[in-house]
Order: C-alpha cells, then structure tokens, then sequence
C-alpha cells in the first residue's frame, strides 16, 4: 500500500462520512495524513497537503460498518462508534488507524492494550462514559409549566449516552437538556426521542414553585455538609468546577432567574433541522450527522 | 431536619437494577449515581432525611438524644412524599434516605415511616431508590411490612462493643440490634428463594443492608472494629459497612472532649481495609492482629501488609495469578484485570503497565517484567520503603511531625520496619 504523503481526508462530519473515508483508503490503496469534518480544513490549509473531499455515500458506509463485527469483533464496533462521540483531538485518524490495526490483528486488537493507538482510543472513550455517567447525576431540571429543561456544557458528545437513562426514568414526562458545547437538544416526550440542533436557547422566567424548591435544595445542600469534615479539594476531585456553572446549588442569584425579553421559552427559529436518526431507545444512538 | 440526619454517613444508591415503568417516575441503576458531592466532599445521592428529630432514647453521642434540647418537629408523609417526587423530577436526587428518632416507642415511628413510604411508592408511582433505618427494637413483621417497600435497610451499630453500647447508649443493646439484622438476612435469603419459586414474589431490600460504626467516640481498637466487620459481612451478608469518624456534637463525660478533630485519616484507614476484604480477597487477621491493633496511619492497609511480605515480592507480571497481582501496591482491581487481557496477547513490560494504569510509583518495588526490575531502580528494600515513605508530605499536620525522623540519611531496613508497623 503506497504511502502517499500530504493526502489529507475532508468528510461532512457525520459517522458514515468517516466511514466512506476508510472505505476510501481501502479502495485506492491509501494512507491519509489527517482527517477533518467540513469547515475545518480551510483554516488549516497548508502549501504541501493535498485534499482530498470524500462525499459520504451509505451503501459504502453500511460496508465498512457492518465489516466490524464481522473482521473484528462487535466490542470493537461499539468502541468505534462511541470513539466518534469523544472530544479526542484527532478522533477521526484515531478511529481510522484503529480500524487499520483491527482489519490486520481481528479480534485480538481489543487485547492490545500496551498500543499506543488502542490506549488513546479506549483512553477517550472512557472520558466520554465516564463525562456521561456524571451528567446522569449532576443534570439539574427547572420545571416550566408540563416540561422540563436543563441545559450541560460537556466536553463529550454525552447526550446519545443520556438519552436511555433519561426516558427510562422519566418515562412520563416531558423533557429537554440541551447541550451548550455541541448546540444540540435532547427533546423527549412520550413515547419519542430526537436530537434536534438548536442554536440559541432562552428560557423564560421561572415559576415560584420552581424558586421555591430551588431555594429549599440549596438550604439542603449547606446543611448536609459537615462542618468539621470540611474538603474542598476531595470535592474537587469529584467534581470538577466547570459542572457547577449549570448546578442549582451553585447558583448565586436567590429567585431572580435571568431572562431578558420573552416570557415563553422559545427555540431560536433555526433549530428547525433534526438530526438524520432520531434516537428511538434501543435504535442505534450513535449515528448522527452534523451539517 | 437533614442537620440531623447529616451524621449517618451511607449515602450509595447502588445495588438495584431496575427499569422505569409506564405511569411511574423513576428507576435505580446498579452502579449508583451521585447528583452532587457537599463542601466535605461525601456524595450526596439521596434525600436523607428524618421523620421526626423527636426521640425517646438517651444515646450519648447523638443531637437528638432525649436529654438534649433542640426544637422538635416531624413532617408529615404528605410532605415527605410532595418533597422527595419534586427533588427527583428535577434530578437533584437518586431518592430518599429516610431515617427517625423514636417517637412514643420503636414500633409506633415504623409504622409511620410505612405510612410515608407506602403513600410514595403505591400513591405517587415512585419507583426511585429508598433505604430506610430500621428502628432498634420494633416488632419483625412491621420490619417485614418496611422492607418490602425499600431498596435497602440498615440498622446502625455505631458501638462496637457491649460495653460501649451499655455506656452511651442506655436504650440499646446488642440484641435489639442484631435480632433485626438478622432478620433481614434471613428474610432476604428467603425471598431470593420465593423469587425462583414465583417471578412476581415482591421483593424484600433488593439492596441488601448495611450499617454503620462510630471510630473515635470509644477505646475499641481497629483490629476489633474490623474483625466485626467480616463477621457481618460473613454472617449477615451485609453489603456495607460504614465508618463514621466520631464528630464531637455533644459533651458528656463519658465522649472524648468536644474540642478533639474527628480521626479522619484513621476512618480512611478503615474503608482501605474494608475494600481488601471485599474486593481484594484479604482477610481481617492478615492485616490486623493483637500485636498490631490498630492500623499504621503512615502507609495504606495494602501496603503496610506489602512490606511486612517482603519474602513474598517481587512477582513476575507476566506470570503471577489475578489473587496474588491483586496483592502487589499500585496494582487495584482494575489494572489487574487489564493485566489479564493485555497477558493473552504477549510479553508486558514497564511501559506497557504505565499505559495499561498501573501505579509504577508504588508498584515498581514489588514486580519485575521478563524478569528484570525497573531500570535505575535501587533494589534495596530500604529504599522501597523510603521512596513509599516519602509520600508523607500529604500528611495532615499532626503526623508531620515523625517525617522528621527519615530525613537522617541512615537507617537499617529493621528502623523503618519497626517504624511502619508501629512497633516503636
């Protein structure tokens, strides 16, 4: 397989976009230095690399997707399915140079936990299911009228993994969290979940039941805590500060919630396109595609 | 009413599975999930309240004892129910915590804590995580009727001796502890039976049971306090046993003075050990004996059992088997598993077992690869000993002290021995 230099892969951001890319390598027998999703590559064009747009084609997808299970093994499909919701830098040439790995080795790849390429991707995904089983707790609804809203700033795509806890326990309600980081929604009302972009959120003024039990969960919040015991660092460990931004118990401004013009919280008018797979329970959550 | 509650330190929503149900809020999950941690750093999972903070017993270390004087409420189940649903739509908690002082007699406070609970689970569908405090001395079949609506029960021991129950707490006595615990031990083993027999059978504390110890309010030694500790895990099939270091809330002639710090580092002591029995494969007498009683606050249990072995290490990583890796510092449950994997697909060297999440700070002076120690590594046991020594300086402030002593360059391994094992 030749290795021609400076072939830098340009995909539309979406998993089967990544996996035309591998299918792509495959084909014309090369490596690419890099793989961006669209909109990346301009900025970082240099003098030497030559790009290359790899137009995302499903059937091609399918094949190299569904070549997993069968080449490596199903543990390693999901590993690279998950792989594409980290914020590893790189993640696609991560995902890439380990399927190259699993293609030669099959299913001993999994195994190989001293390579370099399996320890980052395994290393990133256990900051994406662990970043997510955080949320499971640290996720703070307000109550507006029938539904509620919270909003995470993850570093993780989090939301695929949340969204079976959620509408399990939740099953009779209507909800939302949106995440700030990635501007995409996790609407949820019976029996139907979807990812929706939404590029702006502003939340009405809340309710006085809703100051209420905010007010009463922070008083619980202080009292719980043991004077003598005091441990701010052991708290830190366990919960780093950037989650407090969003935590009731660390929000500052007693009963006056911000909010500057409506009194209806409304989705900014271009949050109008759903993602491509909407994530019906136990349907792959996985699959998503970003314009 | 949590100020009083905040004392009982158990606060994991582990061990139940359970999924959400059509018409019902909530669900539990195995692994446990915390929703916040407080300033002093404890998870905070549940709602963890009292019914009442009204109490007829006379426990010498409690706020709420009898003699003492704060001002007494109690909530009614309504409100108890309307607060916990309201907390959990909004995910501050994984469910409810609910303990009692005794109100008129242990029997009359269970059958309100039944009133509370049977209102939240069969009125308000909810189907979130509840452990709930048995009450000292209530009649089985009101124990029976409580256990079916909670996920888990626990009676708390706090004193670890007879003695010390008689002295300080008056009201209690170990067979009005042990007569419940037991109860529940046999009642959980028949209920796994029924389960078998019938699918629909409900379920009695599918969580199992725990309680908790007081370290530091009694001259009980670590070596008492964790031999009991296995006997409960042995004999009752607890699932936890907690530590709670005694804080000074009450002054009484019998406690130690109001103004001594809590023994923290010797509580964390004791939960290091009660990880290496339940997953480590320890057992109480290896760490602890009547020579030894009480844990070496320097170096942690594991550790400390590591440098009295010494003619056990170093191991070969390669070969040694997952009971004896497990024993090696630096090397937890986790790493060794993965040690397992990475085994199958050949020869692991000091690199490989960095990446893999080994602590090679402290496990270098216990293993070899291929058979070779670390390079640059002093072999000397002294040295292990001094290198592991010199994590000190994360010491609080009163054990700062003895650094001192290993700052002189020269010391015979047997020194520092002596010194580790607390034989000075």
């Amino acid at each position: 397989m030749s290795d021609r230099t400076g072939v830098v892969y340009a995909y539309d951001g979406s998993f089967e976009g990544l996996m035309c890319c591998v299918f792509e390598s495959y084909e014309q027998k090369e490596i690419p230095n890099d793989i961006q999703p669209a909109g990346l590559h301009q900025s970082q064009q240099s003098l030497f690399v030559t790009e290359k747009w790899i137009e995302t084609d499903k059937p091609k997808a399918d094949r190299v997707f569904n070549s997993i299970p069968m080449k490596i093994s199903t543990q390693a499909q999901e590993l690279v399915q998950l792989g594409f919701l980290t914020c590893a830098p790189h993640k696609e040439l991560l995902i890439y140079r380990f399927l190259r790995l699993g293609f030669r080795h099959g299913s001993k790849v999994m195994a190989m936990l001293t390579d370099d390429i399996v320890n980052s991707l395994q290393k990133a995904v256990r900051h994406l299911t662990s970043e997510s089983h955080k949320f499971k707790g640290f996720v703070r609804f307000s109550v507006y009228g029938e539904v509620l809203v919270a909003v995470i700033e993850p570093k993780n795509f989090v939301l695929p993994l949340l969204s079976p806890h959620f509408c399990d326990r939740f099953h009779n309600e209507a909800f939302m969290i949106y995440d700030k980081t990635h501007s995409v929604a996790l609407i949820y009302r019976s029996p139907k979940a979807e990812l929706v972009f939404v590029d702006q959120l502003t939340l009405p003024e809340v309710e006085g039941t809703e100051v209420e039990y905010r007010r009463l969960w922070k008083q619980f919040y202080r009292t719980i805590a043991v004077a003598g015991r005091n441990n701010p660092r052991c708290r830190m460990t366990l919960m780093p500060k950037r989650y407090w931004g969003q935590m009731t118990e660390f929000d500052e401004t007693e009963g006056q919630e911000i909010s500057k013009d409506s009194t209806q919280w409304r989705v900014a008018e271009t949050a109008t396109e759903k993602l491509q797979n909407s994530i019906e329970s136990s349907d792959s959550p996985f699959r998503y595609s970003k314009s | 009413m949590s100020d009083s509650a905040k004392y009982d330190v158990a606060c994991t929503s582990s061990g139940v599975d359970r999924g959400g149900k059509l018409g019902t809020i909530g669900s539990a999950a195995k692994a446990g999930i915390c929703h916040s941690f407080s300033a002093d750093g404890r998870c905070i999972s549940l709602l963890k309240v009292l019914m009442t903070n009204v109490c007829i017993f006379d426990c010498k270390y409690c706020v709420n004892r009898v003699s003492n004087d704060p001002v007494r409420v109690a909530f009614t189940p309504t409100e108890l129910a309307e607060l916990t649903i309201n907390f959990y739509r909004r995910n501050y908690i994984e469910g409810l915590f609910l303990s009692s002082g005794v109100i008129k007699s242990p029997n009359h406070t269970t059958e309100q804590m039944i009133k509370a609970l049977d209102l939240l689970r069969n009125v308000y569908h909810f189907g979130g995580y509840i452990h709930v405090k048995a009450i000292p001395g209530a009649d089985s079949e009101l124990i029976t009727r409580l256990g079916v609506l909670a996920d888990r029960m626990s009676i708390n021991i706090e004193l670890p001796s007879q003695e010390s129950l008689r002295l300080l707490a008056p009201d209690k006595t170990k067979e009005s502890i042990l007569r419940p615990m037991g109860l529940i031990s046999t009642k959980i083993q028949e209920n796994s039976t029924d389960l078998v027999k019938y699918r629909h059978a409900s379920k009695f504390v599918p969580a199992g049971q725990s309680t908790q110890l007081i370290v530091g309010a009694t001259p009980d030694t670590d070596h008492k306090i964790l031999t009991l500790t296995e006997g409960l895990y042995r004999k009752y099939h607890l699932k936890r046993v907690f530590f709670s270091a005694y804080m000074p809330v009450a002054e009484h002639s019998l406690l130690p003075s109001v103004d001594i710090r809590p023994p923290l580092l010797r509580e964390h002591r004791l939960y290091q050990a009660d990880w290496l029995l339940r997953f480590y494969g320890f057992e109480a007498k290896e760490l602890l004996d009547e020579q030894n009683p009480n844990f070496n606050l320097q170096v942690d249990p594991k550790c400390n059992w590591a440098l009295n072995h010494l003619e056990k290490f170093p191991l070969e990583v390669n070969k040694t088997p997952y009971e004896m890796l497990l024993r090696v510092p630096g090397i937890g449950v986790t790493s060794a598993l993965r040690i397992l994997t990475a085994r199958r697909n050949g020869l692991l060297d000091f690199s490989g077992l960095k990446k893999i999440g080994v602590v090679l700070k402290r496990a270098q002076y216990f293993i070899t690869c291929q058979g070779k120690m670390m390079e640059g590594l002093r072999i000397s046991s002294d040295g292990a000993i001094r290198a592991l020594m010199a994590d000190q300086y994360k010491l609080p402030a009163p054990y700062s002290e003895q650094l001192s002593l290993f700052t002189e360059p020269f010391l015979t391994r047997e020194d520092v021995q002596q010194c580790l094992t607390g034989q000075v």
